[in-house]
């Protein structure tokens, strides 16, 4: 299949004279269309810095990416890779524009230079994917942290991307909204096609990916399938990161002398282990 | 209690105040300030209360909004009316101490309390039947004829936008760090000015702090969504001056006319 996003050699410091200091180091990547991506890694492993260079805010040191065949580097090109590689950050407090939600939605295509009607289709269509259409008049800043960060996605989405990278964006919602951010996620995902960098620290979401990378100092450690990845049970602890709750407990398990499989992801599959 | 502060608040209509082009508000806005100062006697003001009313019906906002809009100005009106009434010359009415009352003071007092009434209710009317976008983009719409002289039209409407939507966040913001700080024993509601003035700081330095860092991630998410300045943006609502817009400027721009033709008969 044809590859979204590419990453090849690439190496970033955010400082120009001392290149000692890599933030990413050597890194190669490729995203798939319309696969499920989990990035994970400890604080400061670099990850924010690689979502910036995906989305052409950061441009590499050395190597190239390339999103749809368009390469980061290309000023031309910047605001089409912008546009199929969207983007949505932590604080949803802080990428929110307009007082009034639908004008808020519209901030990307009017931006973009989309037609009235065309952008009032598309604003109409992002809420309803993130199932905030009843909201759309009212102050962003009167909902609740999970309606904000699906405020945000339908920002996003009325660009029509391809591909959205999150960076963190469960991080500071309580869990219910967590909840409602994660489902949507999953549904963009599933029904809509979109291809999904997610960037978490919440093993259990990483449990939902295709494909779970986990980074260290810039560089990729472990990479394989959710289950591949959570097998490993004492290596990612090494590296400073959980594994999910009931991994954990089928590990503690085994440890105890029981005879289950190490790569137990989820609480049914427990339960037919034991 | 912080957060009972409105500033620009909208109350959301189908009126025909509330469909008529933000930027024809603005400029009927703009002639009314003038007109009010060129009023110098109490019959006009009859004409201007009427006007007043008679929007005020037709936009279907509860006039308790218009008063609520005047609460915070009270202390300046009420200041301004004590100014003009005991430090203008003038016939002596009567006196306490060394204060002079004086026929002369009470007439200009009760003539500026006015103006101030009228300037404030007719503009809060403005940002009443008028969404903050539209406000911005007929403020941008405006100004955009003297972008050539270097007035930033749209940066100015940029800014405004993201103040209103960040006004009420900072606001909560400061509501919690002062609850935060009052759990911790800071007190903000007594001693004298400077003991005062000195609590503020360790609540103003986390705002600060946390402000900064909002507008950079701010600034990182709008780059995100393709912002890139005023140019080539379009809109999701397209301002647009149609016939009643035109006919209505004309009418309001006429009784405004007339009342200052008031001054000189
Ligand atoms: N704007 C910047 N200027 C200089 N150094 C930076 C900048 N942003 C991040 N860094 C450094 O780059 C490294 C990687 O940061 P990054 O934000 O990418 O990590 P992260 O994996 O996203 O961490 P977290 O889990 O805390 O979000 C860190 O050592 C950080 O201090
Ligand atoms: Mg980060």
């Amino acid at each position: 299949m044809e590859n979204m996003i590419s990453i090849n050699n690439l190496d970033f410091s955010y400082n120009e004279e001392d290149k000692g200091v890599k933030v990413i180091d050597n890194l190669n990547i490729s995203v798939k269309k319309g696969e499920f991506l989990v990035i994970l890694g400890h604080n400061g492993s670099g990850k924010s810095t690689l979502a910036k260079l995906i989305n052409g805010l950061l441009t590499p040191t050395s190597g190239d990416i390339l999103v749809e065949n368009m390469n980061t580097k290309n000023p031309e090109e910047i605001w089409n890779i912008r546009e199929k590689a969207g983007m949505v950050f932590q604080n949803p407090d802080n990428q929110l524009v307009a007082t009034i939600v639908e004008e808020d939605v519209a901030f990307g295509p009017e931006n973009l230079g989309v037609p009235s009607e065309e952008i009032r289709k598309r604003v109409d269509k992002a809420l309803e994917l993130v199932e905030m259409s009843k909201y759309k008049k009212h102050a962003p800043h009167l909902l609740s942290g999970g309606q904000k960060q699906r405020i945000a996605i339908a920002g996003i989405l009325a660009m029509e991307p391809d591909c959205i990278i999150f960076d963190e964006p469960t991080a500071m919602l309580d869990p219910t909204g967590r909840n409602e951010v994660m489902k949507t996620i999953e549904t963009l995902n599933k029904k809509e096609e979109k291809t999904i960098v997610l960037i978490t620290h919440f093993m259990d979401e990483a449990v939902k990916a295709d494909r779970v990378i986990v980074m260290e100092k810039g560089r990729i450690v472990l990479e394989g399938t959710p289950r591949e990845v959570f097998s490993q049970v004492d290596t990612i602890k090494s590296l400073g990161l959980d594994v999910p709750q009931v991994t954990e407990l089928a590990h503690e398990l085994i440890k105890e002398g029981y005879d289950i499989r190490p790569d137990i992801l989820t609480i049914e599959e427990l339960v037919d282990a034991i | 209690m912080i957060k009972d502060i409105t500033i620009g608040q909208y109350f959301p209509g189908n009126s025909f105040v509330h469909e008529l082009d933000a930027r024809i508000k603005i400029l009927i806005s703009f002639l009314f300030i003038i007109t009010l100062f060129f009023i110098d006697s109490f019959v006009p003001y009859l004409f201007v209360l009427g006007f007043i009313l008679l929007v005020v019906k037709v936009s279907d906002v509860p006039i308790k909004f218009i008063v609520k809009g005047l609460k915070p100005l009270m202390y300046i009106i009420v200041f301004t009316f004590f100014i003009n009434v005991f430090l203008t010359p003038g016939t002596v009415l009567f006196q306490f101490g060394f204060l002079k009352v004086t026929e002369e003071g009470l007439y200009q007092a009760i003539f500026m309390a006015l103006r101030l009434v009228f300037l404030v209710a007719g503009t809060s009317i403005l940002t009443l039947t008028t969404s903050p976008i539209s406000l911005t983009d007929g403020i941008e719409k405006l100004l955009s004829p003297f972008r050539k002289i270097g007035v930033p039209a749209h940066e100015l409407a940029m800014m405004m936008t993201i103040a209103l939507r960040f006004i009420p966040t900072l606001l909560e913001e400061t509501d919690k760090i002062m609850k935060a700080q009052m759990a911790r024993g800071a007190d903000f509601e007594s001693g004298n000015i400077i003991n005062r003035g000195k609590a503020l700081v360790p609540l103003l330095v986390p705002l600060f702090i946390n402000a900064f860092r909002r507008a950079e991630e701010l600034a990182i998410a709008m780059e995100a969504r393709c912002y890139r300045g005023g140019d080539n943006r379009t809109r999701l609502n397209e301002l647009k001056i149609d016939k009643k817009d035109i006919v209505t400027l004309v009418l309001v721009i006429g009784f405004f006319g007339i009342i200052i033709a008031m001054r000189y008969i």
